[in-house]
């Protein structure tokens, strides 16, 4: 019985370590977390304790995840549907697009990086100066936005919501698209009245881990549209932002005076945190009911 | 319906019977062919990714680029005796821009050439292409070493692009981290999947799988904050950032990773498997350890290749915790540079279409391809544990 | 019932989605500034003090580091490029492809590099050639140096920032960094690392933190040791300083941008360095406007 208490410790050590992570953020971190942090600019001074907020990482990382699932969702969705629903399970084209789904999830996200630099920007957004500014002395699309960021980002976190929506759509039971299609609704119809509106939670689960994955990220926005400091919040989609993820490498590396700003870099970190598990539980949360309805329908 | 058969909607093609009287209508003909345009994105964008990432690197694969300064120069007074061409050339000059500037101008533009030429000539490396793969792979005794080495100082006068350090730091810390992180969540998925109780696995798995929650850059911070200073207290060693350190932080990233595939696989073995060695008698763990086990081994092999590829390609956790030194050496305690973070800490500043930046995307291009690979094989033992459980059960 | 609910959603996020689109207006900048991380808490400080006093003037600034700063310049994307370090040949070539003339240089505020050790350390003073000699991997031991016997750690920066650059230029005399130097990504993790490490050396801009110091850097061997403060920077004694540059299309130096160009170096706009931790121009430099 040796190994199973092994095996229990191993569990219990990776709880551990989480727990301490989470301790460690949290005990330094909540004392200097205040309304007038989370809710104030970071126009005077970002390394300053008493005076900076974080207020503009948060909008420019909401404004990025939001813009993000403008792209992700509906696509990852119409692709879970065909998948699903549309294509024959054992056909080659279904074949390599789930083939591409897998590798897509595995793709490192400075990659995406590099491509959101080499696609996006250089070839769309300068593709895109050449179309409609010609002759414009300043790029205008060629360059690090927010954009470019989000489509990047939608480009990764594509797969969860595939994934998520999928294991949604599997989960109906189906009789009732066999009803639907017997009193004689087409089958686009039954996809969107009967189909569609089931899967909603799994959607949403999709929606929400991809939200919460790509909020935390860095790597990918590094070059695609992150910026170090400005002093205004993004206006258009051609504009940098400054980013939660972002900030907590730059306190971490770039402070001043690393002691003064540990109390604002903590805080930050917690914020970061906060938000990101906040829509991990909430996932979990209707990942589990649904496990549990798929349970039922079959 | 029982459960264990599988639904005949399932495997055929459901639709089968209807598919004929849609044919006739246009608009969900439309909508069809759209769905299945935009479900085919997931090839494009990876098709995309490989073209983009390897187009920018492409110069250099194929040797066309070249990094070597030294040039041949012409003379001031080559202005009024060479021909317009000539000159309109010698200075990277497109025709308009040529006929656009005055002559102060091309003067300055000449005197530039002459400078940077004055300034480069001094090495006898500088008409060195340093892109070239003997250069990228292979040791070389530049000027001012005492011994042929291999060396990754990109932003230099000679550029050195040796990407072997680089490559040794990634597998150093990649190591550590799969030392660390595979026997733990490969126990801890025994565990939740065998031995625990049904309740508890409830709690526990999405415990485990909210560790997946933390983003990169907080185990960064962590790693380098708060975690460098404890374990070298704990191991005295000398280098506070380095491969051991970087590598432990990775495997909190690849813990998830791995636990969840590994759990998956464990729990896909058939109850049944169980329920025999405990009729035969065995104890729980024995049946987990002696069946359950390796009837999943392709899929611990899937987790343990799934978590390498994630180990390469993280970013900021070994860009902040793990030095940033290109050392070539074996030791783990020494700092170390991966790849990943050399594309992080410098392409902001390199100049588009320039060698170093195409430099950079070659070594994306790698990350890229090994990661694409790993996803490979993953698949196929996942695919092999499918077709054996299928095949036994 | 819940399909209703779907398309209002749905019509919502349409909504939404088209507001946020017809938003797309740059906003009306007069000038814009990009470049140089270093400067850009600076730059934005001036900025605001400055639009403070002329309310017609609006100024937006952006980072981003002095290699983009001088690409935005040569793609005539800002107004003023800030740069760490000066600008190199290439660059100067690219600007006159661009706009025909070399872009002018102004300096706007200096820079001291101090040299960090452990606050442990017995080491007070190395000369310019110790300090080259330990960058680039001659010396190993901190006994060559008067130190105790410990193998030295040394910390530096990536060879994306202006510092490396300059720091290499200028103490190494161009040769190579030792690669065992650890690189760290800013000046606060170096200087977390040397706090950390006792047999560890660094170099960065004017910083502070528990458990690092600032050594006295000697010229060479029988010169005075000299530390870095605001009288021996700007008095040319303290041997490892830099100007920090504000490069700017002599086509645009007129104007609003060339009141804020001028203003940036007077009297007022120096006293804005001292706060951001760099040092004010010598008097001699400075512009004479109010």
């Amino acid at each position: 019985m040796a190994g199973a208490g092994i095996t229990l410790a191993a569990t219990l050590l990776i709880l551990l370590i989480l727990a301490i992570i989470l301790g460690n953020v949290l005990w330094h971190g909540l004392p200097s977390l205040s309304f007038r942090f989370v809710f104030s600019g970071a126009d005077r001074d970002m390394f300053d304790v008493n005076k900076a907020g974080i207020l503009p990482m948060l909008v420019g990382t909401a404004s990025r995840v939001i813009l993000m699932s403008f792209f992700v969702i509906p696509v990852g969705v119409i692709t879970a549907i065909y998948l699903n629903e549309y294509a024959k399970p054992t056909s080659a084209t279904t074949r390599v697009i789930r083939s591409a789904v897998n590798n897509l999830a595995g793709v490192p996200s400075i990659v995406f990086g590099l491509f959101g630099m080499g696609f996006f920007i250089h070839f769309a957004g300068g593709s895109m100066d050449r179309l409609f500014h010609p002759g414009s002395a300043e790029p205008v699309w060629n360059k690090p936005g927010i954009l470019w960021a989000s489509l990047t980002l939608a480009v990764m976190t594509m797969p969860l919501v595939i994934v998520a929506t999928e294991e949604s759509l599997k989960a109906i039971a189906p009789g009732l698209r066999e009803a639907s299609l017997a009193l004689g609704a087409t089958k686009l119809e039954t996809v969107r009245k009967i189909v569609l509106p089931q899967a909603l939670p799994g959607i949403l689960t999709g929606g929400i881990l991809a939200v919460s994955r790509a909020g935390g990220e860095v790597a990918p926005i590094l070059f695609t549209g992150a910026a170090y400091y400005m002093a205004h919040y993004p206006q258009a989609l051609t504009d940098q932002f400054m980013d939660l993820g972002y900030h907590v490498f730059v306190l971490s590396t770039q402070s001043p005076n690393v002691d003064q700003t540990r109390p604002i870099l903590f805080a930050t970190v917690l914020t970061l945190l906060l938000l990101t598990f906040t829509l991990n539980v909430v996932a979990i949360i209707i990942r589990a009911r649904i496990r549990r309805g798929m349970r039922a329908a079959h | 319906m029982t459960s264990g058969t599988t639904h005949p909607l399932e495997n055929a093609d459901p639709w089968a019977g209807i598919r004929r009287g849609q044919q006739r209508r246009p608009v969900e003909w439309l909508v069809e062919r759209a769905i299945h345009a935009i479900s085919l994105s997931a090839i494009v964008g990876v098709f995309l990714i490989f073209i983009f990432v390897a187009r920018e690197a492409l110069p250099i694969v194929l040797g066309r680029a070249t990094s070597a300064s030294a040039t041949q120069v012409i003379p001031l007074e080559g202005l009024d005796t060479r021909s317009p061409a000539e000159i309109q050339k010698y200075l990277g000059l497109t025709p308009e821009q040529f006929a656009a500037l005055d002559r102060d101008a091309k003067v300055d533009l000449m005197n530039l050439k002459l400078e940077t030429a004055k300034g480069a000539s001094k090495d006898r490396d500088a008409a060195v292409n340093t892109l070239e793969w003997r250069y990228l792979l292979l040791p070389y005794q530049w000027s001012g070493y005492d011994k042929p080495e291999m060396i990754w100082q990109p932003v230099s006068s000679i550029h050195k692009y040796n990407i072997i350090p680089l490559l040794i730091g990634t597998l150093k810390a990649t190591i550590v981290a799969l030392l660390f992180a595979v026997p733990l969540s490969l126990a801890a998925a025994i565990y939740v999947s065998q031995l625990s109780s049904p309740r508890l696995k409830e709690w526990l798995k999405p415990g485990i799988e909210l560790l997946a929650g933390i983003p990169s850059v907080v185990l960064g911070f962590f790693g380098l904050l708060i975690m460098a200073s404890f374990l070298q207290e704990v191991f005295g060693y000398e280098s506070r950032l380095n491969a051991f350190v970087a590598g432990i932080a990775l495997g909190f990233a690849i813990i998830p990773v791995t636990f969840s595939i590994a759990e998956d696989a464990l729990t896909s073995v058939p109850g049944s498997y169980v329920h025999g060695a405990l009729a035969l008698g065995s104890t729980r763990w024995q049946a987990a350890w002696r069946i359950v086990l390796p009837a999943a081994i392709p899929g611990v092999f899937a987790a343990v290749v799934l978590g390498f590829g994630r180990a390469v390609g993280e970013t900021m956790v070994v860009l902040m915790a793990s030095g940033n030194a290109s050392i070539v050496s074996a030791s783990l305690f020494d700092s170390t540079r991966t790849i990943t973070a050399t594309i992080a800490a410098e392409l902001a500043e390199t100049v588009f279409g320039e060698h170093h930046y195409r430099m950079l995307f070659l070594l994306g291009a790698l990350l890229f391809g090994v990661t694409f690979l790993s996803n490979l094989v993953a698949e196929s033992f996942i695919h092999r544990l499918k077709k054996q459980l299928e095949g036994k059960a | 019932m819940k399909l209703r609910c779907m398309k209002n959603t749905l019509l919502r996020f349409l909504t939404a989605g088209v507001l946020f689109g017809t938003l797309i207006s740059s906003p009306a900048a007069n000038i814009t500034v990009k470049g140089s991380d270093t400067l850009v808490i600076l730059a934005q400080k001036w900025a605001e003090l400055y639009m403070a006093a002329h309310p017609g003037t609006k100024i937006q600034v952006t980072g981003g580091g002095s290699g983009v700063g001088f690409a935005a310049l040569q793609n005539r994307a800002t107004d003023l490029a800030n740069a760490s370090r000066s600008i190199k040949a290439d660059e100067v070539a690219e600007c006159i492809k661009s706009f025909g003339k070399r872009p002018s240089e102004y300096k706007v505020a200096l820079d001291g590099l101090s040299v960090y050790v452990n606050a442990e350390s017995p080491l007070k003073e190395l000369t310019m050639e110790q300090l080259a000699m330990i960058f680039t991997g001659k010396i190993k031991n901190w006994k060559s140096v008067g130190g105790p016997d410990a193998p030295i750690t040394v910390y530096s920066r990536e060879n994306s920032s202006g510092t490396y650059e300059f720091f290499k230029e200028h103490v190494l005399g161009g040769k190579d960094f030792v690669s065992r130097a650890q690189t760290m990504p800013g000046t606060a993790a170096l200087l977390q690392a040397v706090s950390k490490d006792k047999n560890g050396i660094g170099y960065g801009g004017a910083a502070y933190g528990a458990g690092a110091k600032a050594l006295a850097i000697k010229k060479s061997d029988d010169s005075p040791a000299i530390s870095a403060n605001e009288e021996t920077v700007v008095g040319g004694t303290y041997p490892i300083w830099r100007y920090l540059f504000v490069y700017v299309n002599p086509a645009v130096d007129k104007g609003e941008v060339s009141a804020y160009l001028n203003w940036m170096r007077s009297d007022a706009g120096q006293a804005v360095v001292k706060d951001i931790g760099y040092y004010p121009l010598p008097k001699p430099f400075r512009s004479d406007s109010k």
